[in-house]
């Protein structure tokens, strides 16, 4: 596994997301209030660029007919296509979680500092060490 | 640093990509008052002060937007107007992407053959013919056009598929499935006698304005009844055209359902040959089964094709319905757009997919 070094953290908003190419994929990053979360780029059913989805939340039944609950504000994405719904945390569909998952990818925020404890880090590439950076690991 | 804004993506790479023809694409008008140019000055007074009345109740119609905004992929909108309206995105994202050889275009909206002022109705078919050879098959020879006619007046239909008969640009004649009377009724037999002599396949695509409900049932509560009403519509407009005798009066007719489904069909034809082998004199003008008729002049096209559970029970399908009278289609630009290196939910052999997505449809559409 590489860490791969993506974005200042301050790029991507709560609510956010941004496409990255993280050897040689693209990977959807989104910033779920503070929490990071990575999916490869294609939809697992047909293809579609899942950066392009939109986010919603979870419409399910409630205990009793006629009642209905909205939970998972903005931690859902539907595939641009084919409405598919995938669970942003977890890469699983909604509909066949068993059978049909987005890639994930690991995302984590260090801070410039840890990430520049090596020998052959070059000082230009990070203009402002003091900031946090968002990590893939792939 | 390698950050990306979302942004409009690169083609795929093509390279494994086969060769396909795509019976089922949406060429739309960018803005409304885009066909005016197409019109008599007669109806564009009309188009602009009075517009289309579709055969349809005091409502505004089926279910909109239909599980995506203008009920197409998200991806699809060109930098300017609607899914499916610049010849060089639609290429870009879709002909050269997909690698689309054959591309049969149904223009299904504006629905001008469901306009209630019939000579409107006309008018509107013939202007939407004239664009479709002025904007989109003159500048890519990939695509060929569907004949777009004002079915609810078959005399008048007519005489626009005899218009456009010989023409380069046309391959097919357009219906829609929802119509005033099942299909196979008397009212619609000039159109099949005209498709005959201009030697072209009816294509009758799903939707449509009928003045009835969108499901066998009644209206519903919600769109996806609606996606499985298509099925519902086919199998009453086939029966008919079955039992009314139009194959056996019009030989030459080659009919292909569009956007339908295809898993019902072997059931309908099960079903019609049980009920004719046992009331086959009420009908004494069908010289031979009703599956018999299915079987030598319907086609149907792939999307939004049916899913089995167990995916092997696919290829029992494919073998009941007969893998030559399948034609692959994508229903691009609209959101159940199907791609084709993913949609069969089975792997086929190469010469049932040699078929499927290519040579049956060239066989069909190809020239007499």
């Amino acid at each position: 596994m590489v860490r791969h070094v993506i974005a200042p953290a301050a790029d991507l908003p709560s609510g956010e997301r941004l496409v990255a190419e993280v050897a040689g994929r693209k990977v959807v990053i989104f910033n779920l209030d503070g929490e990071y979360f990575g999916l490869f780029n294609r939809c697992p059913h047909q293809g579609g660029d899942l950066c392009l989805g939109r986010t919603t939340g979870l419409v399910e039944a409630g205990d009793s007919p006629g009642q209905y609950n909205y939970s998972r504000r903005g931690e859902i994405l539907r595939c641009p296509w084919h409405g598919w719904e995938f669970d942003i945390r977890t890469g699983k569909s909604r509909a066949e979680p068993g059978r049909i998952r987005a890639k994930t990818y690991d995302v984590d925020v260090k801070s410039g500092s840890e990430l520049f404890d090596g020998p052959y880090q070059a000082e230009t590439v990070l203009v402002s060490i003091e900031d946090d950076y968002i990590v893939v690991e792939a | 640093m390698n950050v990306e804004l979302p942004a409009r993506p690169k083609p795929e790479s093509t390279i494994n990509r086969p060769v396909i023809a795509d019976c089922d694409i949406h060429p739309c008008l960018a803005r409304p008052a885009d066909i005016l140019p197409y019109l008599p000055k007669r109806w564009q007074e009309h188009a602009m002060t009075y517009g289309m009345l579709p055969r349809h109740g005091y409502q505004s119609g089926p279910a909109y937007p239909k599980g995506q905004p203008d009920a197409a992929r998200l991806d699809s909108w060109p930098p300017d107007g609607r899914p499916g309206s610049d010849l060089s995105f639609m290429q870009a994202q879709h002909l050269d992407a997909n690698r689309v050889e054959l591309g049969i275009m149904t223009v299904i909206a504006p629905a001008a053959g469901a306009a209630q002022n019939l000579d409107y109705s006309a008018a509107l078919a013939r202007a939407l013919n004239e664009w479709q050879v002025a904007e989109w098959t003159s500048k890519d020879t990939r695509l060929k056009a569907s004949i777009v006619v004002p079915y609810e007046d078959a005399a008048a239909a007519a005489v626009e598929i005899d218009h456009w008969a010989g023409h380069d640009a046309f391959v097919q004649v357009l219906l829609l499935s929802r119509t005033a009377e099942p299909l196979g009724q008397r009212r619609y037999w000039p159109i099949y006698e005209a498709a005959q002599r201009a030697g072209l396949p009816i294509g009758v695509h799903a939707f449509g304005y009928g003045g009835y409900p969108v499901t066998a049932g009644g209206w519903p509560s919600y769109y996806i009844e609606e996606m499985v009403g298509h099925s519902q519509c086919c199998q009453a407009l086939l029966t008919s055209m079955v039992i009314e005798g139009v194959f056996e009066r019009f030989p030459g007719t080659r009919m292909v359902l569009i956007e339908a489904g295809l898993a019902w069909l072997p059931s309908l034809c099960w079903r019609l040959d049980k009920h004719w082998s046992r009331l086959r004199d009420e009908t004494p003008h069908l010289r031979r089964a009703p599956s018999n008729y299915i079987r030598d002049h319907v086609w149907l096209t792939t999307q939004p094709m049916e899913e089995p559970e167990k995916r092997k029970h696919f290829h029992d399908i494919v073998e009941w319905i007969g893998i030559d009278r399948l034609l692959f289609a994508t229903d691009y630009p609209h959101w159940d757009f199907d791609d084709p290196l993913w949609a069969v939910p089975v792997k086929l052999d190469d010469g049932a997919r040699q078929a499927l997505f290519l040579d049956n449809a060239k066989a069909l559409y190809g020239r007499r």
